[in-house]
């Protein structure tokens, strides 16, 4: 049997100012009708490229296409004129994109986008508009006749992908390309449209070609694997035969990074609270609209939270976006003041406190950011912002020890000390969150809090950067508040968790009890969106 | 919407009321009228029986205090110069203006909008390093001197247009060609940044996924996103126009209220001065709630926020 689409030894390749960028190299892979192909690999793997010439969104010049087929029904869609593959875009072909917020045009109403797809195929107005109210009803949007006049900004993350789906399927396409659909969404929201996307395929009878980073994503919906890395296909087979007798190194290293199936952190032996959290809330006035009469409601971000933590301890604080989570982080850091309630620091209250004072608790307070690319101020050297906090605080290092202290850090977290000379753009994301890391330990603090400080990292890289935040909790007995919106990441670093929902808190406890015991419906549905189930756990 | 006109609405006068006081004051520390409208050689009972007839000798609280009074009642007083309501003089005046901004403002429009998305299309290719050049060259070039040498080339040298007045088209050409070139050149950059912008936004891809042909990409998906930053900066430079005019006006001898300011802020022509800045305050205050209805009406996102 003829496969659907059959991309055949296919190579792309980008000119660049360094040389010529070779994307994808020799690259090969079936998808029949039906049938769910995953192409599994990092950020830089090339993994998104060979479905972008699939779509011809790949613009000739200036990239080249040296060598390669990309069979679709046996047509050989790269020797085709641009007219003809505009007419299979969107008709049989059809595609969907990571952030859906983006890929939706801002300016039009979402009811006219789906029907343009039609549209442009050569459906008239009158029936178009009819199977746009059938397919946002399809896809779970409710009120369709209605919501088909709003537009993108008036949706939520996880309706604005049903939508691209409606939009994608319109035309029932013998194949849909999925380009990491759900990695901008929600945990929870990621598994109900990946179930969407499994129900229209076996409605529709269509091929589907997924793009992911995700090991989980691949084990819930794909058949068959292809794994990249460095442009090219590394392994591939049945996704059972790859999850479990991986036959690439690569592939092996990138199963072995999959969180949340080591064994589970425990507490030394409590030494005392570090943080004691007492009825904080944080309330944000409502904002004056421009158009409208009103002022919106206030919000409360953090409703209520109260919650104790003991030295050593790595405290988990998951939950969606939203949840108010980040805010609490911002709170104990001193960033922001909670509207009502405390905050104590090893007893001592960390609002209202003098100028000095603050300024001594803040050495003993870090963080990690979420983007380290934002965090790094990119006009300094790695020298000058690990040793910026010193110059904050010149009594905790004289100024002829820095070179050798950002030394010795940086070969803590992983890095030579030769790179103290350049700057944050010239690493890799995992090395500048290692910089970060050692900017918060340039003032040996007593608590760190990293906000999702590892979720901009590829899998491989997030585990990495996990041993080495374990590592330095073993080495210097540091207690972390590590915000995340995984349960499975933090699983085997945290050794308590709180999980969050609408501000408030949901359920806290030791790790063993959160994965093998949960209480609370909304902890037991994150666990099943984040593929860790709770028996497994025990 | 109607709220936010009212809003809008007010906080223009209250801009304006700032406006009327701070150009009441300056205007009188540029010397006294009666010095240029009487002989040098007038006596000092002279010059005082010339301040008392026009108020000029009252504490300038008590002037300030009448001349509100006045315009409360729609009588900005008298034109020193030509003893006739300064209001009607620049309401006479203020219509030539209007036409000059009405012509200019839609070319510059016109042109940069559609120079601009065509230098996006194929960013380096030969158009858009000629657009940009040309831009360039709009954008930096002194009003007053483009004007004088256009008259130079095309009235004087080549005899094509006339050298000043108004009357026929032909009179026009030249002071709309000079006043439209600065915020063309502007223009163009703004929008071909914003083109490029758009034209590699995911939406456009999504709409290349979809089978939509290039035209409608460029004309419909991509124009109006990269309208928004285009209506910022058009509305900047049709306030621009008014300033513009000052100098276009007097060199092509326009009748407008450009022209009108500069022989009154000569003449210390109290009156006309202060009834032409309050008027054309008035438009440029009119062009910025068109602007932000526009906005809104541009993009949804500011309706809904």
């Amino acid at each position: 049997m003829q496969p659907l689409l059959s991309v055949r030894n296919l190579s792309i390749q980008f000119p660049s100012r360094a040389g010529l960028v070779r994307a994808v190299e020799d690259v090969s892979w079936d998808v029949n009708a039906g049938e769910t192909l995953a192409i599994l690999g990092e950020s830089g793997s090339g993994k998104s490229v060979s479905a972008s010439a699939v779509m011809n969104l790949i613009e000739t010049p200036p990239a080249v296409i040296p060598q390669g087929q990309i069979l679709f029904e046996g047509q050989d869609l790269l020797q085709a004129d641009a007219e003809m593959r505009r007419r299979i875009n969107g008709k049989s072909i059809s595609m969907i994109f990571q952030d859906p917020l983006a890929a939706l045009n801002p300016v039009y109403p979402i009811g006219w986008q789906i029907a343009e797809t039609m549209r442009v195929h050569g459906v008239a107005h009158d029936v178009a508009q009819a199977r746009v109210i059938e397919l946002l009803a399809r896809v779970g949007i409710a009120e369709p006749e209605r919501r088909m006049k709003d537009y993108p900004h008036q949706f939520s993350g996880g309706q604005r992908q049903r939508i691209m789906i409606a939009s994608a399927i319109a035309l029932k396409p013998k194949l849909l390309i999925a380009d990491e659909p759900t990695s901008a969404l929600d945990v929870t929201v990621q598994a109900r449209v990946l179930d969407l996307l499994k129900e229209i395929q076996v409605e529709n009878g269509m091929g589907m070609v997924l793009i992911t980073h995700d090991l989980s994503v691949v084990e819930r919906v794909a058949d068959r694997v292809v794994v990249m890395q460095a442009g090219r296909v590394v392994e591939s087979g049945t996704s059972a035969q790859v999850m479990q007798h991986p036959q690439h190194d690569y592939s092996r290293r990138l199963l072995a990074a999959i969180p949340g199936r080591a064994g589970f952190s425990d507490m030394g032996a409590a030494k005392g609270d570090i943080l004691a959290v007492r009825g904080v809330s944080k309330i944000y006035a409502g904002l004056a609209r421009q158009f409208a009469r009103s002022k919106t409601k206030p919000v409360r971000a953090v409703d209520d939270v109260s919650f104790t933590m003991a030295k050593g301890e790595t405290l988990a604080v998951v939950g969606e976006s939203g949840s108010g989570k980040s805010t609490l982080a911002r709170m104990i850091l001193g960033l922001d003041d909670p509207t009502l309630g405390t905050i104590h620091f090893e007893g001592k209250p960390m609002q209202g406190q003098s100028a000095a004072d603050a300024y001594k608790m803040r050495r003993r307070v870090q963080f990690v950011f979420q983007d380290p690319t934002a965090s790094l101020n990119p006009r300094m050297t790695v020298q000058q912002i690990i040793a910026e906090p010193w110059a904050i605080h010149p009594d905790v290092l004289p100024r002829n020890q820095w070179r050798s202290r950002v030394a010795e850090l940086l070969e803590q977290v992983g890095l030579k000390p030769d790179h103290a000379n350049r700057h944050p753009h010239q690493f890799s994301g995992g090395q500048r969150q290692r910089i970060a890391i050692a900017r918060a330990l340039a003032l040996k603090p007593e608590l760190i809090v990293c906000d999702e400080a590892v979720s901009a990292l590829d899998v491989s890289v997030q585990a990495q950067v996990i041993d080495l935040l374990k590592d330095l909790r073993r080495d210097y007995g540091l207690s972390y508040v590590f915000v995340a919106h995984d349960l499975a990441l933090v699983r085997d670093f945290a050794t308590s968790v709180l999980v969050m929902y609408g501000g408030k808190i949901v359920e806290k406890g030791p790790v063993r009890q959160i994965y093998g015991n949960p209480q609370h419906d909304y902890t037991k549905a994150l666990l099943r969106a984040s593929g860790v189930i709770p028996q497994q756990a025990a | 919407m109607g709220s936010f006109i009212f809003k809008r609405s007010f906080q223009s006068i209250l801009s304006l009321i700032f406006l009327v006081i701070v150009v009441f004051f300056l205007a009188r520390m540029t010397g006294s009228p009666a010095m240029l409208y009487l002989p040098p050689e007038a006596t000092q009972e002279q010059l005082d029986a010339y301040n008392a007839l026009h108020g000029f000798d009252d504490p300038l609280m008590v002037q300030f205090g009448s001349f509100i009074a006045g315009v409360f009642q729609g009588n900005f007083g008298q034109s020193l110069q030509y003893s006739r309501p300064a209001l009607d003089m620049v309401l006479e005046a203020f219509p030539t203006t209007l036409a000059l901004a009405a012509v200019t403002m839609p070319l510059v429009l016109l042109i940069s909008i559609v120079t601009g998305a065509l230098a996006a299309y194929r960013p380096g290719g030969a158009f858009d390093r000629l657009a940009s050049l040309i831009s360039l060259i709009g954008a930096s070039m002194p009003n007053f001197w483009v004007a004088i040498v256009g008259v130079l080339v095309f009235a004087v040298t080549l005899n094509m247009l006339p050298t000043s007045g108004t009357g026929t088209w032909q009179h026009w050409v030249l002071p709309v060609a000079v006043l439209v070139l600065r915020p063309a050149g502007v223009l163009v950059q703004v929008m071909r940044t914003s083109m490029m912008t758009a034209l590699s936004s995911v939406y456009v891809k999504a709409a290349k996924a979809k089978g939509v042909k290039a035209r409608t990409i460029i004309f419909v998906h991509a124009l109006r996103n990269s309208l928004l930053p285009v209506i910022t900066v058009a509305s900047d430079q049709a306030a621009g126009i008014v300033n513009g005019a000052v100098i276009v006006e007097s060199v092509f001898g326009f009748p407008g209220i450009g022209k009108l300011m500069i022989d009154s802020v000569l003449m210390r022509d109290f009156a006309v001065i202060q009834a032409a800045i309050l008027v054309t305050a008035l438009a440029v205050f009119l062009i910025n709630i068109i602007v932000d209805i526009s906005y809104a009406f541009v993009d949804p996102r500011i309706r809904h926020s």
